[in-house]
């Protein structure tokens, strides 16, 4: 099962059709694999993780799993919404380097499921800078809509991946004047550092 | 009916490597020269229900290395072999041969089969020495009672195994088969309990049988056949009514067959009769079999998972329970109180389902005392106590190897040579001491020994040699012991193969660390030393102490935690107009602010207004100034890094009885941070 959904992913072009949930943000419609998704629930206070990145709102206790909540408005620099009781959160599963993730994404709304023919669905035009489309599958319009289709394995899984190693690192070198230094105490990854020294 | 043998490998391993040890905590007791007949019985019945399994799961090697070892054993247990240290020697030598086959073929890798034929063919040298001289003689006497030309016995066997004989690899025909080369059987089948067809089972044994065993046999060697079958059925063996009376019923081995036994075989029918139910017993007792399953740890850990859920929903609907209203809101408390009882016993029993006895790691310590002492030429007592502590299998199998090291190190530093002992006006002998026990919710393992102690002068030096101590710094006793701890550190004026490189403490200490517990160390000149390590009854669980800062709630071990105190501004120094410090029994701690660590917004900055949680890690102290202390805990921990990362600080989270999530808090990384920003 998750390796179709995978092929499902990657080898879109070859299918019919597929079908995609589409939500909105900031004025956006957007899509991700109905695959992917494991549930959407209603906004609930999360606990911050300390060092984290911003658009990393917390962890929420999903049926006894602690999954870490994302917000796409900050992942896009959309500015910060109002979270109250209609915010909605999408449960969905992210295949990272170091394996299947669940994940939570707050989003403004969600839409609708839509049958997409895959004949449909056009590739995104190179315009962002660096690499910035590199996340997005393709466009697709649904009755005179736009919808971006993300690849949230791209989106988030790297993401993730990142704050898993640099967690830490990304706190400290946000304050002035604590930097790197390799004449930290020998105990711990100092070592590293010093033979780059 | 063919029954498809791979299943019961595992099982067959697993009891083997049990009953092993078993023979092997036998041989460790075993007294050279005076060898009481009991533990021989258990080291055979081990080596025979050994060999017995391997032939039927057609591991010839094993069978074979075992029926040597057999034969000597049955020399041993006959009392025409004594038992000499070489004996002793050997059979120890055998256990591991045994312990390394069966792991190679669990494994299906191939055996070593040189160490086999080299042991075995030792073996068999013992046996041909000792024996051949002997053999004539020794042989002739019991033989005799049989030998005599009078027509042979006639031995009525009833044999009624208990249903699940077939499902633990017996196969009565096999019995039958192995009785019938050696003598003349006749069976009759008895099948008056076999259930219609339709609710047969094809693996549960419903058949009992009566057999009459006529020949040149004893009852002990009909017993054998069936030794293996012993505890799945009940076995009556007696002599067929037909026979004269007035003859000794069971000829032995032993050349006096009537002292052998307890009761004297006056008639023949009351022996046999009268010993059944004694002999069965003693094997169940020695193999540790007693009604218990086997599980796979993945299935008990499922379990505490969904049990830990249940606490979780639990909590929320007593919460919820509290707020309300109406005539029947009384009733409905009522039921979430007796709700919550039940989960917490629930919840108890599940855990007590992972707990096992210490005595698991400890059994391995008689052997190697015994040869290193050997090796080293000490003479040294073990002694265990507080076996029977249970703690939970993922700590046990990690506190072997440090207290492994523990118990090398006393042995190898701790324990002088008999010699010096002497010199110091102590018995020859030094002693090693083992000992487990419950404290509050903790485990403590206590390893001491009577030997010199801690050189505290010759550490100091050392230390000082390596630059970790300045040289003027005066150190208290509990910071020079601390010393040991040091990676790279050791005092050993020699470089043994045991130890004395200086990788053993800090991985001790890691080792207890990463089991959520500590190790600490007293030492008294020329008295010995004590190494403590407190552990926690379980991985899964951890008492914790919820403190608030800001709207978040953490979790700090509550083992980490010396104190909590309120400071006055007063009393706390600023160091360079930032590090906090302030006087703590003599010592000066800095203090960390956990709302600046972890960026949240506190209820107060003032520290007088907060307070501060002095905690311990990695052998230094430091100050977590919070908002608040809430209540004491105990908390599931969940892992961050499954669909998270790891966060540095942090050791994992828990879900609080309102369902939200509270991060615990790993205070030697918190400690750690503290040192790298205090250095930047």
């Amino acid at each position: 099962m998750p390796a179709s959904m995978n092929n499902h992913l990657e080898a879109a072009v070859s299918e019919e059709s597929r079908q995609v949930l589409t939500f909105v943000l900031g004025g956006e419609t957007y899509g991700v694999d109905i695959l992917r998704v494991q549930e959407i629930r209603g906004w609930s206070a999360v606990t911050k993780i300390p060092h984290a990145p911003a658009h990393v709102l917390g962890v929420l206790n999903l049926r006894g799993s602690i999954v870490p909540i994302v917000d796409l408005r900050m992942r896009f620099a959309l500015g910060r919404a109002e979270y109250t009781g209609i915010t909605v959160i999408i449960v969905m599963s992210v295949v990272t380097p170091a394996g299947r993730r669940d994940i939570g994404v707050v989003v403004d709304g969600v839409s609708d499921v839509v049958d997409l023919d895959c004949t449909e669905i056009k590739p995104a035009p190179e315009l962002g800078a660096g690499g910035a489309t590199d996340y997005i599958l393709g466009l697709a319009s649904i009755t005179d809509r736009m919808v971006v289709l993300l690849d949230i394995d791209r989106l988030i899984g790297r993401d993730l991946s990142a704050m898993a190693g640099a967690a830490g690192e990304t706190h400290d070198a946000a304050r002035p004047g604590v930097t790197a230094d390799p004449a930290a105490p020998p105990p711990g990854p100092g070592a590293p550092a010093a033979d780059a020294a | 009916m063919t029954v498809d043998l791979t299943q019961f490998h595992e099982a067959f391993f697993e009891e083997s490597f049990e009953a092993l040890d078993a023979m092997e905590a036998a041989l460790l007791k075993l007294d050279v020269g005076a060898p009481e007949p009991e533990l021989i019985n258990t080291i055979f019945r081990v080596a025979h229900s050994i060999k017995g399994g391997s032939a039927t799961f057609g591991f010839s090697e094993i069978a074979s290395f075992t029926h040597s070892l057999e034969t000597l054993l049955d020399e041993l247990r006959s009392g025409t072999m004594p038992v000499t240290p070489e004996v002793s020697d050997l059979l120890l030598k055998s256990v591991d041969v045994l312990r390394a086959m069966l792991r190679a073929m669990q494994a299906t890798r191939p055996i070593d089969a040189q160490r086999v034929s080299d042991l075995q063919f030792d073996l068999e040298v013992v046996i041909a020495r000792k024996n051949a001289p002997l053999a004539a003689p020794a042989r002739e006497a019991p033989a005799t009672p049989c030998a005599a030309d009078e027509t042979p016995p006639v031995w009525q066997v009833r044999f009624r195994p208990y249903r699940e004989l077939l499902a633990r690899g017996n196969d009565p025909l096999r019995l039958f088969r192995e009785l019938g080369g050696l003598a003349e059987v006749r069976v009759q089948i008895d099948a008056q309990n076999l259930p219609p067809l339709a609710d047969i089972q094809p693996q549960d044994c419903h058949l009992a049988w009566t057999l009459e065993v006529a020949g040149r046999i004893s009852e002990e060697e009909i017993r054998q056949v069936f030794d293996w079958a012993e505890g799945d059925c009940e076995l009556l063996i007696q002599r067929a009514p037909a026979e004269p009376p007035g003859r000794a019923p069971a000829p032995t081995a032993a050349p006096n067959p009537a002292p052998a036994r307890d009761d004297t075989p006056a008639t023949p029918a009351s022996t046999p009769v009268g010993e059944p139910p004694a002999k069965p017993e003693s094997t169940l007792s020695a193999l540790g079999d007693s009604g218990s399953i086997r599980v796979s740890v993945e299935k008990i850990d499922e379990l505490m998972n969904t049990v830990g859920e249940l606490v979780i929903t639990q909590a929320m609907l007593s919460q919820l329970g509290g707020q309300f209203e109406g005539p029947r809101a009384e009733q409905l408390r009522a039921g979430l109180v007796q709700l919550e009882r039940n989960m917490r016993e629930l919840q108890e029993s599940v855990m007590r389902v992972r707990m096992l006895p210490i005595s698991f790691v400890f059994s391995r310590f008689p052997r190697m005392v015994r040869d290193l002492a050997h090796r080293l030429g000490k003479q040294i007592e073990l002694k265990l106590s507080g076996e029977q502590t249970e703690l939970d299998k993922t700590v046990l199998e990690k506190i072997g190897d440090p207290l492994v090291h523990l118990v090398r190190n006393c042995i190898d530093h701790g324990i002088e040579s008999p010699e010096r002992r002497a010199a110091a006006g102590k018995s020859a002998a030094g002693t090693v001491h083992l000992d487990a026990s419950h404290r509050g919710g903790n485990i403590a393992v206590e390893v001491s020994d009577d030997g010199g102690g801690l050189d505290k002068s010759r550490i100091l030096a050392k230390a000082r040699d390596r630059g970790l101590v300045g040289p003027n710094d005066v150190l208290s006793d509990a910071d020079i012991y601390e010393l040991i701890f040091l990676p790279g550190f050791s005092t050993a004026e020699k470089t043994t193969d045991l130890s004395g490189r200086g990788v053993g403490m800090d991985v001790v200490r890691r080792n207890v660390k990463e089991l959520g517990g500590k190790i600490e160390v007293g030492s008294e000149s020329g008295r010995g030393s004590r190494f403590t390590i407190t552990l926690p009854l379980t991985l899964a669980i951890v008492d914790g102490q919820s403190v608030a800062v800001g709207k978040e709630i953490y979790i700090v071990p509550l083992i980490s935690i010396v104190e909590s105190l309120q400071l006055k501004d007063a009393q706390v120094t600023r160091l360079s107009g930032q590090e906090e410090v302030f006087s703590f029994r003599g010592d000066y701690l800095s203090i960390i602010r956990m709302h600046s660590l972890f960026g949240v917004d506190p209820r107060t900055r003032a520290l007088h207004e907060g307070l501060v949680v002095v905690v311990e890690g990695d052998g230094r102290r430091v100050g977590l100034f919070v908002d608040d202390l809430l209540g004491q805990q105990q908390v599931v921990i969940k892992s961050l890094e499954a669909n998270y990362g790891h966060i540095d600080g942090v050791s994992g989270a828990t879900i609080l009885g309102d369902g939200s999530v509270a991060l615990i808090l790993d205070v030697p990384g918190l400690i750690h941070i503290a040192s790298m920003r205090a250095a930047a």
